[in-house]
């Protein structure tokens, strides 16, 4: 049978959606894309499950990441459910970045010779790369960036420094990644401006009506995850954005962890600015994006100073570069953005959409498994979620758990997960968190269910 | 080493039935031990007759490997003096670490159970909470963090 990609407002997902919050053994809300699949009563197990087949070559896909052949853990096959917090990269991936060592690395915009226009042309091909990923107008609202975290640092501490006032407010939600919050106190604390938070819903779901209740004249911009990192609970921000835009208030998403499982599309979204980072898609470390809408790139002063940002240097005055270089001071991360190219020509070559159709799959798989294990508390049942999934097992410590796990070669996040409002509004400290990728199968996610029944009786 | 092992011999045990739990109504020291990684808290009480410690009691939210340390710990440390104390508190954070000598060793006896906890690096400063712990309360220090200076692992908080 081939999949039927579902799309996130399926009756499965708002099924999945009545184990609500503060059930600590809910009954199981098998999901209906489970329940076509699976045979009837026989929720457990991949033989129930078998049927179900992504829309792409799943083995030929695992087959292109070669650590999920090469690691053992334990002697066992590594199950790698962690790629919330970082994703494995595949070979042809590897592969660029041996070519570019190996046969074109030089700095760029600066040498006359052969290597630094090679080196440069490679790179500026991969701003446009990432372009027509977001779908942005223009390459030069493409800035590179060492990740999400820098993007919004960038955004905070360049815009936030020109354009805050004493009294003005920023509008944040209660699931925001710690990364975009602590930027936004340390420009607040230093402009004398505040902070206002958008609520969440028992589901896990961002509180609208609140949401609209907190625009003032004060009101200088929204900063918000597209998908929550802790919960999975993807966020309406074209419907929130224009919301905004109707008080005149731009918008920051955050969208670290909506790149790998969904086509952004900053112009359809009409976002003033967008972040990610290339080792949650595919790619490597130390390379991010932000998009930002060129006029408002333009008005910002620069965030860093050093070579490449400036027209021209003297003690007297010096002169900015154009955007995006203005933003790009020093010699930047010229092989990780390269590699994210080919990170993103490997996607693109899947397809996001079938990527997407089956981590929702493999989500819904997961959510009726663990749903069916007494005393499990899933955390996070909003109806549209990105392949995410936050639960704890009694009161038994997400270490503990993790710990546990890792003897049986299954990778998961344990902890608060840079993410402490959130956890506060839940009343947890810490969860357990799996995260799925388009590499991950239905059998290993029957591993982590039976693994989960296991440590629950083993703390009996 | 599966951790699997270390929970079955010793950790499971003093999860269900921690010894020493709770609070003492006239502690003659107190610390607070944090570990902003798993976001275990404890509370310490001892009570210090001259030289011997003569009561303890602890209390708090942690994970079971905490948990069970600070349980093996107040059994361990009851009815000794402070220095011997000390000295546990250095032979437990070298065991958690690896680094143990032979005679550490012989001096930690039942806590030996622990030694595997070295094998699972992103849980030493768990087993260690509350050592650390003690040893703040012991030398007057009111709060004390696994991030802190003293602490045997480089700190990873998120």
């Amino acid at each position: 049978m081939s999949a039927v990609p579902f799309s996130h407002n399926t009756t499965a997902s708002n099924q999945g959606a009545r184990s609500a919050e503060g059930a600590t053994a809910s009954t199981a809300p098998v999901a209906a894309a489970v329940a076509h699949a699976v045979d009837s009563g026989a929720a457990h197990g991949s033989a129930g499950v078998a049927g179900m087949q992504p829309d792409f070559d799943l083995a030929r896909v695992r087959a292109d990441f070669p650590i999920l052949s090469e690691v053992r853990v334990h002697g066992r096959p590594l199950v790698y459910l962690d790629n919330a917090a970082s994703s494995q990269m595949p070979q042809a991936v590897i592969e660029r970045i041996v070519r570019y060592q190996r046969s074109g690395h030089a700095n760029i915009h600066r040498g006359v010779h052969y290597l630094s226009d090679q080196a440069t042309n490679a790179f500026e091909a991969a701003r446009s790369t990432v372009r027509a990923f977001l779908n942005a107008c223009e390459d030069r609202e493409i800035i590179f960036t060492s990740g999400t975290t820098e993007a919004i640092n960038l955004v905070a501490s360049s815009w936030g420094r020109s354009a805050l006032q004493p009294g003005d407010e920023i509008i944040l939600s209660e699931l925001e990644h710690h990364a975009n919050i602590v930027p936004w106190q340390m420009v607040c604390d230093e402009k004398g401006a505040r902070i206002r938070v958008i609520p969440v819903t028992d589901s896990g779901e961002l509180d609208l009506e609140a949401y609209r209740r907190l625009f003032n004249a004060r009101t200088r911009l929204v900063g918000v995850a597209h998908v929550s990192n802790a919960l999975g609970t993807v966020n309406p921000v074209q419907e929130m954005i224009s919301i905004a835009h109707a008080y005149g208030v731009p918008v920051l998403v955050d969208g670290a962890q909506a790149v790998p499982h969904e086509t952004v599309d900053v112009q359809a979204l009409d976002c003033d600015f967008y972040a990610f980072s290339g080792h949650k898609l595919y790619g490597p470390t130390g390379i991010g994006v932000l998009y930002g809408r060129a006029a408002l790139l333009e008005q910002m002063p620069p965030y860093k100073g050093g070579g490449d940002m400036i027209l021209s240097v003297s003690f007297e005055k010096t002169t900015y570069n154009h955007i995006p270089h203005k933003f790009e001071a020093g010699t930047p991360a010229i092989m990780p953005a390269i590699a994210l190219a080919a990170a993103i020509d490997y996607v693109n070559g899947i397809g996001l959409p079938r990527m997407g159709a089956w981590e929702q799959h493999l989500l819904a798989h997961a959510t009726a498994r663990l749903a069916a294990i007494e005393g499990v508390r899933i955390i996070g049942t909003a109806p549209h979620k990105a392949a995410v999934l936050s639960f704890n097992i009694g009161n038994v410590h997400p270490h503990d758990v993790g710990s546990l796990l890792n003897d049986e070669g299954i990778a998961v996040r344990t902890g608060h997960h840079c993410a402490q409002p959130v956890m506060k509004r839940f009343g947890v400290p810490a969860t357990v968190r799996a995260s799925f990728a388009f590499y991950n199968t239905l059998a290993e996610v029957d591993l982590l269910a039976d693994a989960i029944g296991r440590i629950k009786t083993l703390f009996e | 080493m599966e951790s699997r092992a270390l929970y079955q011999e010793v950790i499971l045990d003093h999860n269900r039935k921690p010894r020493n739990y709770g609070r003492l109504e006239q502690p003659t020291h107190h610390s607070e031990g944090l570990n902003p990684l798993c976001g275990d808290h404890i509370q310490l009480d001892v009570a210090v007759d001259g030289e011997q410690i003569k009561q303890l009691a602890f209390e708090g939210q942690s994970c079971a490997i905490c948990k069970a340390s600070a349980s093996m710990m107040s059994a361990a440390v009851k009815g000794r003096s402070v220095a011997e104390a000390d000295q546990l508190v250095d032979g437990f954070r070298a065991l958690a670490t690896g680094t143990a000598d032979a005679e550490q060793m012989v001096t930690l006896g039942r806590l030996r159970v622990f030694e595997g906890i070295k094998d699972l690096p992103s849980r030493v400063k768990c087993a260690v909470l509350p050592w650390h712990t003690l040893h703040a309360a012991l030398h007057a220090q009111s709060v004390v963090s696994t991030e802190g200076d003293a602490d045997p692992v480089p700190g990873n908080p998120t």
